[in-house]
This record gives C-alpha cells, structure tokens and sequence, in this order.
C-alpha cells in the first residue's frame, strides 16, 4: 500500500518533469529557459531521493546532494552572465 | 514503473539534445545542453552506476555550463572588438 | 503494515502534487515573473514535503533527507532572487495584468544620487 502511494507519487513528480521541460523546450526568452532549469533541478532531486527509496540504497542522495549544489551554481552563474557580470 | 521511467526520460533527452542543435539563441543551447546531462545522470542512476551518475551530475550539469559561458563571453567579445 | 509507512507516504505524496503544480504554473503562466514565483515557492513547498515523507518512510536515512531540505530551503530563493535581478535587468516586460512596478521606480533615484555623487 504505502510502496504503491509512493510509486504513484513519482508518476506525478514524472508529469511534472514532463510539463516543465517542455517550457524548457518552448519558453521564449532566456530567463524563461534558466527558470524551467531551476524547477527542473528542484523535481530532480527529490525524484533521485524517491529512486534511491526504490533501489534501497543511500549512496543515491549523495547523487542528489552533489547535482543540487552544482546545479545552482550553474543558475547563478547564468544570472549573474544575463546581469553583465560574470 | 521504472520502464515508464525510462522512456519519458529518454524521450525528454532526444527532445532536449534536438533543441541544444537547432535554436537560435547561444544561451538556450547551453542551458538545453545542461538539461541532457541532467537526465542522463537520472538514467545512470536507474541503471544503478551512482558512481558514474555523479560524475556526470558534477562534469556535465555544474562544470561544463559554467565553462561554456565564460567561452562564450571572451570569444563574443573578442569578435566584438575585432569589428 | 507500520502506521510510519503509511504516514511518509502520503506527506511524499501531497509534495509531489505540489511538486506538479509548480511545473504546472510553470507551463500555464503568462510571465517569467509569474513562472519564477510558482516555479520556486511552489516546489520548494514541495520537495521539503516530498523529502521530509521520504526520512518518515525510511527513518534510517532522516539526517541525509535533512541536510538536503536544509540546502533546498537555502539556495532556492537565492537564485530566485538573482534571476529575477537579471531579467528585470535585461528589460523582460511584464504582463499586462500587473499593476505595479517597484524596481523602476527604486532604479531611477539611485541612479541619479549616484550621478550626484560622481560630480561631487
């Protein structure tokens, strides 16, 4: 019962996934592109914690952990480039 | 599940990979670029090579977008100056 | 079945709806200001409650789910933050149905005292 909430539970983080990369696909400018990224990334992480529930293994959050960091430095390097900084 | 899984992501790949060749916008193509190695990081870790996954996650999603940015500025700016 | 079973997978349920709702607003708003407002609070509501069902299922693994929604809570606004500096900064427009602006109207006089300040 309760495996089978959670397995419905990544069906719905999947559309997710699926909606928001095709904003990633489709969005017009730039800004929409990297905002599509940064929610992307945010679903990522915990469908990785929910995959790592699957495969009953903890190394899969460390996965998690090193994506999410560089993932935002990834999205502030691109701010700080549409900024003029960089 | 994980077959369902598997083919969504893959198709997003495909789908992410056709939008890096073809549009127009640099900045686009490099943020399309990020999100393929996003989801083939997801993949590796469905095919249960953490190790692999994470290097993919640290190279390919952080590293390499930051350093196609500041390639991308120097060159713009050199072609810039040079009329 | 343990009741904290049951328990952890209903609160990761409610986060992967939230979850599905960010990348919905994501899809349907009109503006990127509106897209980044749902597409990080929303799934930062989300993946705090996604995780935190995921450390009530498997109690062994609570630190780790821990320091991720600690990290989560702390950069996501960050870079919700910078990105809407930069696309106000590049001159993104707004959608028509927003009434008000307050960062042109910030932007105008700080530019003037700094002008001010360079003469002086």
């Amino acid at each position: 019962m309760a495996d089978l909430i959670i397995h419905i539970a990544a069906a719905i983080a999947l559309l997710g996934v699926a909606l928001a990369a095709a904003r990633m696909v489709k969005g017009p400018s730039v800004a929409d592109r990297t905002v599509a990224l940064d929610t992307l990334t945010v679903i990522s992480i915990s469908l990785m914690a929910m995959i790592a529930l699957f495969a009953e293994r903890v190394i899969y959050l460390d996965v998690a952990l090193v994506y999410g960091i560089l993932s935002f430095l990834g999205v502030i390097a691109v701010a700080r480039y549409l900024e003029g900084g960089l | 599940m994980e077959n369902i899984l598997i083919t969504l992501l893959s198709l997003i790949i495909l789908v992410a990979a056709l939008a890096a060749i073809y549009l127009r916008n640099m900045i686009s193509a490099i943020l399309a670029s990020g999100l393929v190695s996003l989801f083939a990081s997801i993949l590796y870790l469905l095919m249960a090579a953490p190790d692999v996954a994470m290097t993919e996650a640290a190279i390919g999603a952080g590293l390499s977008t930051v350093i196609f940015l500041l390639a991308f500025k120097k060159t713009r700016d050199e072609e810039v100056e040079n009329g | 079945m343990e009741w904290y079973r049951l328990t952890g997978s209903i609160l990761s349920l409610m986060g992967a709806l939230f979850l599905f709702l960010g990348a919905l607003g994501v899809w349907r708003m009109p503006d990127v200001y509106n897209r980044m407002q749902t597409g990080t609070k929303s799934t930062t509501l989300g993946s705090i409650l996604t995780l935190f069902g995921l450390g009530v299922y498997h109690p062994q693994w609570m630190g780790q789910m821990l320091i991720l929604m600690l990290f989560i809570a702390v950069t996501n606004p960050i870079s919700s933050h910078a990105l809407a500096r930069a696309a106000h900064h590049i001159g993104i427009p707004l959608t028509k149905k927003s009434v008000v602006d307050d960062l042109v109207e910030e932007e105008e006089p700080r530019l003037e005292s700094m002008a001010e300040m360079e003469e002086r």
